[in-house]
């Protein structure tokens, strides 16, 4: 059963660009999850993006204003809670040296003491507040896709499917090569589309292989690039983030 | 398909995604890589699951490599000293064009009009066999997938498997051709033993060998050749003169230093404990081995590699392949669509650089950033880093007037500002609309974009935008609105 | 000619041009004794000591080499002859080749034991057999390490003929690489060859398969 939280926290969410123009219903379902938890959520609302596109494409010097808008928007957040691993990594991994590369010495400081406070949301509930059941009920056959920054540079483990598990009703499968990157890469699914494309048609192969209605991960950027072929074929699966499998309670079945 | 008959020249050879494209259609090419990557990424997994000090060793190796190359100078100093005092001749070459005029002289003033050759990716890199061909050297390689690509006329696709793209069958039909054996076998030790007659009679006779190095040994001035086959064994120990070409990268301080090296690359490299063989020589061992043994020392760009701060790590790379086998991107494209002899992650990394970025340019995007490559290389060096790195370095050089670079800018002036940011949403909602379909549900989605983003559209779907953003709907629920 | 190689043959201009470019990319002349220091700070947490006893060290060796196909015997000091002639008649191989220094009690009646004087490569290969003792061994991957010393010979005659007959003592087994590299650290500079099986290729599907160069029949007889 889940349980409300012995420490009650005010949590800041950074929604990411992407999620906050495409996939809004992540970002309520992380809402909705984390109110059940009894905690409570803010939304700082100068917050754009984490630079990530423009980092990992090459185009640095654009991405570098984005640190200290990071730093601004949640410098007093109590945790910062983000639903896309892809962009924890990017501040996890580069935010530091980005501030060094800036040279403010209060921006290094001020990443360096914000950083341990920012958390993917699946970490944020298997590791931040040790939870494995919160709740969810979602009577579905699923199938976890490992997103490859959650899985390799945040070292997500084994904690989304320790979420997933405890969901009531679930019918978990698990996916043929489920460390295998789906081909997204961000801009890579446009500039090397070919590859991208047939990156993708093994995982597609992999999901509908599962027999599963739905597919999950904790990137959208994945999941959208997942289900964009999903429905071009007609296939009739979708794609789920994991916040709103975990959103998905009894008392709205 | 193959390159048949041409090099593989970065200089010259066509963009990634180009490359790519005609590679994907390859179905039997596809197969073999897939089939051959999976075995020895399972292998790998094994051998390395055995090892409870795997992580130790990689941590030792980074460190070895790292300290190397910060004082790369002293180290091949000193194993010209010692390998000179051992009886062997070192050689400089600042670059490939002059390792080949080196290579070939010796090769001439040893008297032999034929070599025999080991496996060696520094001799493909620098295309020596075309060199000493137009020389009147005939070159047997002596590796069997090396075999297996020369009579093929083909190009290698990996580093420590380089005719990895090519199944049984299609080598039969090789060396029933080219060895004249019209009853050939297909299993693969039928093939194995073709290549054992065919190649044992050059290795008793032919006197003049050249190889690579796995290693060179400041230290004590010696060379360590990691094989399989045995061929190396040959080339090293049977003929006359043996011509050693290495690159710069490959010293390592001391001799205990192997036992790190030689813990990391079998494991990393085929999945298995150790390689069946290993040859370490120190210049000239009077009646065991080679009467006359040279050295050439090969710089070909190394050294600006080693001026980048953050793509030097590069250079420690030992060669082992276990990034390719773990690279998804190489996984479907094999190695042929890089370009260049080294390909899969190292060397989307290490081609542009040897290039000096001059060429090979869409090799840094040659990659999803997945890391694969990162988690399994036995020197930890961090691809991913080093890709992004080099992708700022091609956007540098392109400047800021191309069309992605004026995306990049207004897409970033729109991340600095909430209002823009907000005005953009809105605009693509607005832009968006005459693209878009609704689909059996009632869903709107889209089914071909324009431009840059008609990549997105070949094969995939994009959702439209909803309705409402997700700052829209939390400030109308209001701060205390549930 | 001569002269012509003579000119591309004085790399002194490219030796200097390249270390004069390495010094430029590391901003300065790396200084010996600052580097030898620091290769004594490497951290080296890795494995470099036995966990296993003698016993689980001879037998992990044994599982290893079975792995590989070679074909492992134990016999005690006195019964090497008689131990090597039963292997030699199992593989029916009567003309072996054998490294000077070879101990004269180890080989059996019967047999033609050939000792090598710097036999050509042609003359090697008439040979149905080569035996030599061994410098060390490695249980944990099943390495042997051969160097050109008395009894075990230059490199041609382990290499030339197709079967080879080893001989490793039990006190020169470890179970790991780095026990092995302390132990031949002194001499570094040899000839030095480490086997792990008959020779094999993955060339091919990824099929290991055996026999391409080198001997493709392996005996070890451990001596105890």
């Amino acid at each position: 059963m889940h349980r409300q939280s012995e420490v009650v926290l005010q949590v800041s969410l950074f929604i990411t660009c992407y999620n906050d123009t495409l996939f809004p219903e992540t970002g309520k379902a992380v809402v909705k999850v984390l109110e059940r938890l009894g905690h409570s959520v803010d939304f700082p609302a100068g917050q754009t993006c984490c630079g990530q596109m423009h980092w990992n494409t090459g185009y640095q010097a654009d991405a570098l204003p984005l640190v200290s808008r990071f730093v601004e928007q949640f410098r007093h957040a109590e945790a910062v809670v983000v639903p896309s691993s892809s962009c924890v990594a990017m501040i996890r991994d580069h935010y530091p040296k980005m501030a060094e590369e800036i040279g403010d010495r209060r921006l290094i400081t001020e990443v360096a003491e914000l950083l341990p406070r920012v958390y993917e949301f699946s970490e944020f509930l298997t590791k931040r507040l040790g939870l494995k059941d919160v709740g969810a009920y979602y009577p579905h056959r699923v199938t976890y896709h490992a997103s490859c920054h959650g899985l390799r540079n945040l070292g997500l483990g084994d904690g989304p499917l320790t979420l997933l598990r405890s969901v009531k009703g679930i019918d978990l499968v698990e996916i043929e090569n489920m460390e295998q990157c789906c081909g997204f890469g961000g801009t890579f699914a446009v500039k090397n589309a070919d590859v991208s494309s047939a990156m993708l048609a093994e995982k597609i192969t992999a999901v509908l292989n599962t027999g599963a209605e739905a597919c999950t991960a904790c990137d959208n950027s994945c999941l959208m690039h997942i289900q964009g072929a999903l429905h071009r074929q007609r296939t009739g699966v979708n794609t789920v983030h994991l916040a709103e499998i975990l959103a998905n309670s009894e008392k709205e079945a | 398909m193959s390159s048949a008959g041409s090099v593989l020249d970065p200089k010259t050879s066509p963009a990634f995604p180009i490359a790519a494209r005609v590679t994907l259609e390859d179905t039997q090419l596809r197969k073999n890589v897939r089939h051959a990557t999976e075995v020895i990424q399972n292998k790998r997994a094994r051998v390395v699951g055995e090892m409870p000090d795997w992580q130790q060793l990689r941590e030792s190796g980074s460190q070895i490599r790292q300290h190397t190359m910060a004082n790369l100078d002293y180290y091949l100093e000193e194993f010209e000293r010692n390998c000179t005092k051992a009886g062997g001749q070192v050689h400089w070459a600042r670059d490939g064009e002059e390792a080949k005029r080196i290579v070939t002289s010796l090769v001439k003033a040893s008297g032999s009009s034929e070599v025999i050759k080991i496996k060696s990716m520094t001799t493909e890199e620098i295309h020596l066999n075309l060199t000493l061909e137009a020389a009147q050297v005939h070159t047997y390689e002596t590796d069997l997938a090396e075999l297996i690509i020369q009579l093929g006329q083909d190009q290698p696709s990996h580093i420590v498997v380089p005719a990895l793209h090519k199944n049984r069958q299609q080598i039969r039909e090789i060396f029933q051709r080219e060895m004249n054996l019209p009853e050939l076998g297909e299993k693969p030790q039928d093939l194995a033993d073709a290549a054992r007659s065919f190649l044992r009679e050059k290795f008793l006779r032919v006197k003049t060998a050249v190889s690579g190095a796995n290693f060179l040994i400041a230290e004590s001035g010696g060379v360590c050749i990691v094989e399989s086959e045995g061929n190396g064994r040959m080339c090293l120990t049977l003929p006359e003169t043996l011509i050693t070409i290495a690159g710069i990268d490959k010293v390592l301080p001391r001799f205990q230093d192997l036992e790190v090296m030689l813990q990391l690359v079998p494991r990393s490299a085929t999945g298995e404990r150790m390689n069946p063989y290993n040859s370490i020589w120190t210049g000239i061992h009077p009646g065991d081995g080679p009467r006359n043994f040279h050295v050439v020392l090969m710089d070909n760009a190394r050294s600006e590699v080693l001026a980048d701060q953050e793509g030097r790590q590069t250079l420690n790379c030992i060669r082992c392949g276990a990034c390719q086998n773990a690279c998804p991107v190489y996984r479907q494209t094999g190695g042929h669509a890089y370009g260049s002899v080294y390909a899969g992650p190292i060397g989307a990394i290490l081609t542009p650089q040897l290039q000096q970025l001059h060429h090979a340019q869409t090799l840094p995007y040659a990659s999803s950033l997945c890391g694969a490559c990162y988690e399994v290389c036995p020197v930890k060096i961090n691809i991913p880093e080093v890709l992004i790195h080099l992708r700022n370095k091609v956007v540098k050089q392109k400047g800021a007037l191309t069309a992605e670079a004026l995306a990049m800018k207004t897409a970033g002036a729109i991340f600095r500002s909430e209002r823009r940011f907000r005005a953009a949403q809105r605009l693509g909602r607005f832009a968006e609309t005459p693209l878009v379909r609704r689909d059996g549900s009632g869903e709107g989605w889209i089914g071909w974009l324009p431009g840059l983003l008609g990549g997105w559209t070949q094969v995939r779907d994009l959702r439209e935008m909803p309705k409402e953003t997700f700052r829209e709907w939390w400030e109308k629920r209001g701060n205390h609105g549930r | 000619m001569a002269a012509e190689i003579g000119k591309v043959l004085n790399s002194s201009a490219a030796r200097s041009e390249v270390l004069r470019r390495i010094r430029a990319a590391n901003g300065g002349t790396a200084e010996g004794s600052q580097a030898r220091q620091q290769w004594g700070e490497i951290q080296r947490d890795y494995r470099r000591s036995a966990d296993l006893s003698r016993d689980q060290i001879l037998d992990l060796l044994e599982d290893r080499l079975h792995d590989y196909d070679a074909t492992v015997v134990r016999s005690k000091e006195a019964g090497i002859a008689a131990t090597v002639a039963k292997l030699l008649a199992e593989r029916e191989r009567r003309k072996i080749v054998i490294p000077d220094g070879m101990n004269p009690a180890w080989l059996p009646e019967g047999f033609s034991f050939v000792v090598d004087t710097g036999l050509s490569s042609t003359e090697l290969d008439t040979f149905e057999g080569v035996m030599t003792a061994s410098t060390c061994a490695i249980a944990l991957t099943g390495s042997i390490l051969l160097q050109n010393v008395l009894g075990q010979g230059r490199r041609a005659i382990s290499l030339i003929p197709d079967y080879h007959l080893c001989l490793v003592r039990v006190e020169d087994v470890f179970e790991t690489v780095p026990e092995a590299f302390a132990h031949i650290d002194p001499s570094l500079t040899l000839p030095t060859t480490f086997f792990a099986g008959p020779s094999a290729t993955a060339d091919i599907e990824m099929t290991r398969i055996k026999g391409v160069h080198g001997p493709r029949f392996l005996d070890i007889l451990l001596v105890e």
